[in-house]
């Protein structure tokens, strides 16, 4: 079980770090999404895996499992979800005012001048202004 | 009166002129002064007392552990100083009340020097060396809004920058040198480091404190190579400038060698400092001063050379030297700022203050030329007046000190600053005063208003008393020099007096004078020559040096900082892949102690679809609903981990807040593209792999390390354990941590969710107001509008099951403090409820509905929790302290009432009030005006009734 739960998290990781530099808005947010998950099972994982033993006080159970983790994970979570919206909106106000949704503003700058020397990249450009 | 209400008089009198400048000038300056000479008195009835030799002293403890008390003390120094302080203050503040004009804003003038009075009194009432950093670096703040005051003048605020960046690097430096002399004394209460003589000047620590000290002092004071800023202050309005410039600022630096006269002084490295910055900084200052065609210039140059003339006698180390630097600084006080105000008057009522355009002023304005003439003779040291005493024993102690072996040098230098010192005194005198009267004034000048020539004129008196009659200030300064020398010395048996007999110094005084007498008939070919020579200029260099230093600091923050973000996060992540490496080969592993948990199927079906979910999701990730699906597969899959894993509350919790993740990340999508495009290179593309990956095996390999041991050290869990009952009054221990054993960060935490909603609302806002409104108004949707917009189905399912999830939110409420459940989860279960609604039936036909806005309810929910954690406050508890007891109602069993529950109520209302503000602020980006909305229960289209016409 250790090994199934460590691998998950390598795997979470590793998808989340390579989501998150790529070069869109969009998949950054997920890469932040996984990376989330990743580290709340990470830190939920360091109270130990223990299977059966919720921290629910009962007259004849003797031992539980760590219930610190738990409420520090649980308030992550809720405060992740925050952030995660902040992020998106965010990501959003700047895609709706700028009509362009990269995070790097160097990939800005190549973009635009790509987009000036580009003329059959205008020629559409006006034509959905037209429209 | 407590030294404490001394010093903080003027702070608290600081808040007094803004609030009065409302009742009119008159009502300001009088309240202004009436601070002043509130503090005066009081400072005046310790007077007895510090003149018996004692010491007043006044201390709270603040941090004792780190050695900060507030500890004030007031000896024959601190007296002098803080008496000059407030003394001149009150004149200062007087004549400011005639020098500003209606343009001015006097209320926030008054402010500003409240302020510097009261650090500046602080400074000098320390006993905390400590304490004395904070209001030296106070001095400095409110003397960069003094100077940098008329803020429409751009000399005004460069040399209010120059001043502040030159004096703050000197605190900068000071607070290090003080650091490095407390823990050579092993205290730091200046009392007790002053007694420690020995201990200091024998530490390793000696020498860095020394120079870190001396840095703080000489850019305080003006002292070479610092000196360039005190003239640029001169842009300051002129009670700023004969305040903090000649009186009172620019010597605290010198207080301070004073102050730790006895702790530093006498060793070689003193001595060759402080004398020989002194005296270059004297003769300097004079020849520059002599040269100057700005009135206030000439005095600033004459300042900073006074204050090395000071500086100097410090440095000597010898009693008879502190002794003179006393005596020059009472003397100093009174005939300069007595000169700065006569300066200013001439600038007030001639409209200028360049010597070429002045002369013969003495008929057009007789009392204040008789002033000026008085304060300039003081300051040339001519005999009758205070400043030829001090100056004289000055150059009585300069004709005793040997400084690198050379016994001729010291006297030379001396003797060639008195030189130019009485040559710009008499020019002074003579190219303003004196001459033919002219009539090219740019404004006819005439001797201003009582309240203007009263203060320089009352301290011209005190000029020629002490000049008269040296026996008046013999007992008050050889008092403080007792104070200064603290027992390291005994105060010389000197008698002040006019005639010594033909001592050095006497001749060295009359060279002094007739060589200045000299330069002034040589001075237009002197000019030309001085116009002539190249020198350098000290703001360019300086301006030159800051300019080096932001291009430098910009060329590293472009370098590092530009603008890409994958670029830091990859700069990031290896970063943290090195520290970990590190870690990983210079650690040691414990071995093993945890057996591993067996695999069961299931747990393995839900490891397959989580590890396939995620790999897809890096392939598939540019379709982005595809995307998003295989997030909600994750992230369900983490849910029943946690599940299976004995812990139902996050269970709970992360499947909640995946709904709404995904709700809300679906919104977004909406106005996004629905595909990302292929853009980084392959190469990029396989950089960002190996990292990924690196950091991937990192953190799998980091997890299986910790999960196979057991805790290196005991856990606090168990004592949550066992208190969770008894103590919080619940069986759910992690829902007793968040609302009881930790509340406090709950209560922090749903603060934060709050401000995260707002954000987004405020975003929001910010956007549909501005030029993206347009936009999405004629923005295309991307996909097509499904037919029926409010499917019936989902209408009437959802409308039946919002009173059940009510409850089951309800119930999931209370039951969280015994059972899995809680604010969190409830919270999120409402607000999914909720969210249905306005999927089904449309946003409008939700919004109607909903009567309390979310901000509301944010605010409600964090204001009850908050007042119940005051609650606890009530009861002498600590805030959040939880209480708990059992309540029998009538056919009811009977159940707990915990003051947590309350609390768990505002966590409730938080995150209901974050979660709906939130994806409402996203939906309404969707909404367009003139949407109609429909009336029925249950609709298909509302455009499609008009069509038919009501059929």
């Amino acid at each position: 079980m250790e090994f199934l739960i460590a691998t998950t998290i390598g795997v979470l990781t590793a998808a989340g770090i390579y989501m998150v530099l790529r070069l869109r808005t969009f998949p950054v947010i997920i890469g932040t999404s996984l990376l989330t998950y990743a580290v709340n099972l990470f830190l939920f994982a360091s109270g130990r895996l223990v299977i059966n033993q919720p921290p629910i006080l009962r007259d004849d159970v003797t031992s539980y499992t760590d219930p610190l983790p738990q409420a520090l994970v649980l308030t992550a979570i809720v405060i992740s979800f925050g952030m995660t919206a902040v992020v998106v909106m965010i990501a959003l106000a700047s895609y709706l005012s700028a009509n362009d949704d990269h995070v790097d503003e160097a990939g800005k700058l190549a973009e635009e001048r790509h987009a000036g020397e580009d003329p059959d990249r205008q020629q559409g450009d006006e034509k959905e202004s037209r429209a | 009166m407590s030294l404490f209400i001394i010093a903080l008089l003027p702070f608290l009198g600081a808040l007094l002129p803004g609030l009065l400048i409302q009742a009119g000038r008159r009502a300001c300056g009088m309240t202004t002064l009436f601070v002043t000479l509130a503090a005066l008195v009081g400072l005046i009835t310790h007077l007895p007392a510090v003149w018996a030799g004692e010491t007043v002293t006044a201390s709270v403890e603040w941090l004792p552990a780190l050695g900060l008390n507030v500890t004030l003390f007031l000896d024959g120094l601190g007296m002098m100083f803080a008496m000059l302080i407030l003394g001149i203050g009150a004149l200062v503040i007087i004549y400011a009340r005639y020098y500003l004009t209606r343009d001015d804003n006097m209320g926030e003038f008054y402010t500003y020097l409240l302020l510097f009075q009261g650090a500046m009194v602080g400074i000098v009432l320390s006993n905390n060396i400590l304490l004395l950093l904070i209001f030296w670096e106070l001095t400095s703040l409110s003397s960069f809004l003094l100077i940098g005051f008329w803020k429409h003048l751009p000399e005004g605020r460069q040399g209010a920058r120059m001043a502040l960046t030159v004096t703050g690097m000197g605190g900068l430096a000071l607070i290090g040198g003080m650091l490095l002399l407390g823990s050579a004394a092993g205290t730091y209460e200046i009392t007790e480091i002053l007694a420690r003589r020995d201990v200091i000047q024998a530490s390793p620590y000696y020498v860095p404190a020394l120079l870190l000290i001396l840095l703080g002092c000489f850019t305080k004071s003006a002292q070479f190579p610092f000196h360039f800023w005190l003239p640029h202050a001169m842009a300051a309005p002129t009670p700023v400038s004969s305040y903090l410039h000649s009186a009172t600022m620019v010597k605290a630096g010198i207080f301070l060698m004073a102050r730790l006269w006895p702790a530093l002084s006498g060793t070689e490295e003193w001595v060759w400092i402080v004398t020989s910055a002194g005296l270059v900084t004297m003769v300097l200052g004079a020849v520059i001063g002599l040269f100057k065609h700005d009135l206030k210039a000439l005095l600033a140059f004459s300042t900073v050379s006074h204050l090395g003339l000071i500086t100097m006698l410090l440095g000597t180390g010898t009693a008879y030297g502190a002794m003179a630097a006393i005596f020059h600084i009472l003397n100093h006080a009174a005939f300069k700022c007595s000169l700065f105000m006569t300066a200013g008057i001439v600038d007030h009522e001639a409209h200028t203050r360049d010597i070429r355009r002045l002369g013969g002023l003495r008929h057009l304005m007789p009392i204040t030329a008789t002033i000026a003439i008085v304060g300039a003779l003081a300051m040339a040291g001519i005999p009758l007046f205070n400043g030829f005493l001090s100056k004289e024993m000055f150059l009585e102690e300069a004709s005793h000190t040997v400084l690198f072996g050379a016994d001729w040098l010291v006297p030379a230098l001396a003797t060639l600053g008195a030189i130019f010192s009485a040559a710009y005194s008499f020019r002074f005198i003579a190219h303003a005063f004196l001459g033919k009267t002219r009539d090219d004034y740019p404004h006819k000048p005439h001797d201003p208003n009582f309240g203007m020539w009263g203060p320089p004129a009352f301290l011209g008196l005190i000029v020629v008393a002490v000049g008269c009659l040296p026996v008046l200030a013999e007992p008050v300064v050889k008092l403080v020099t007792a104070s200064v020398l603290g027992g390291v010395a005994e105060v010389p048996e000197v008698h002040f007096a006019l005639w010594h007999g033909v001592t050095p110094a006497l001749i060295m005084s009359i060279i002094a004078t007739i060589g200045g007498l000299v330069l002034l008939a040589l001075f237009a070919p002197l000019l030309k020559g001085w116009d002539a020579a190249p020198r350098p200029e000290a703001k360019q260099l300086f301006d030159a040096l800051i300019n080096a230093c932001a291009r430098g600091a910009e060329g590293v923050t472009q370098g590092m900082h530009n603008g890409s973000f994958s670029r830091y996060a990859s700069v990031f992540t290896v970063t943290v892949l090195l520290v970990a490496a590190h870690a990983w080969f210079t650690g040691t592993l414990g071995p093993v102690t945890r057996d591993m948990l067996p695999i069961q199927p299931l747990p393995l079906a839900g490891w397959i679809l989580i590890v396939s979910a995620t790999g897809l999701i890096v392939f598939l990730h540019r379709n982005r609903l595809a995307a998003l699906i295989l997030m909600g597969v994750i992230g369900t899959m983490v849910s029943i981990a946690f599940n299976y894993l004995s812990a139902p509350d996050l269970a709970l919790t992360q499947i909640s807040v995946e709904v709404v993740t995904i709700i809300l990340l679906l919104l977004a999508l909406n106005f996004l593209p629905n595909t990302t495009p292929i853009e980084s290179p392959v190469s990029r593309r396989v950089r960002d792999a190996v990292l990924a990956v690196v950091a991937g095996l990192g953190t799998a390999g980091l997890t299986y390390a910790i999960l196979r041991r057991d805790f290196s050290m005991g856990t606090i869990s168990d004592y949550m354990l066992e208190n969770s009952y008894d103590g919080g009054g619940g069986t759910n221990v992690v829902n007793v941590i968040l609302v009881d054993f930790r509340g406090y960060d709950t209560f922090g935490e749903i603060i934060v969710l709050g401000i995260a909603a707002l954000v987004i609302y405020a975003v929001t806002e910010a956007l549909l107001t501005g030029p993206v409104r347009a936009r999405l108004l004629n923005r295309i949707p991307d996909q097509e509008q499904a037919g029926d917009a409010h499917p019936l189905m989902m209408v009437v399912v959802t409308r039946l099951i919002l009173p059940v999830v009510l409850m089951v939110g309800a119930y999931i409420f209370l039951r969280g403090h015994n059972e899995p459940g809680g604010g969190f989860v409830a919270g999120l279960v409402v607000s999914i409820a909720v969210v249905m609604q306005y999927m089904a039936s449309g946003f409008a036909w939700a919004n109607e509905r909903q009567r309390y806005p979310y901000h509301g309810v944010i605010g409600a929910g964090v204001l009850i929790a908050g007042l119940t954690g005051i609650g606890a406050w009530l009861f002498g508890r600590p805030f959040l302290t939880s209480t708990f007891g059992y309540v029998k109602l009538p056919g009811l069993e009977k159940f707990e009432l915990a003051s947590a529950m309350a609390f768990d109520l505002g966590v409730f209302l938080a995150v209901v009030g974050a979660v709906l503000l939130s994806l409402e602020s996203f939906s309404r980006m969707a909404r367009r005006s003139g949407t109609e909305t429909s009336e029925h229960a249950m609709d298909i289209d509302p455009s499609r009734e008009t069509e038919t016409g009501g059929a």
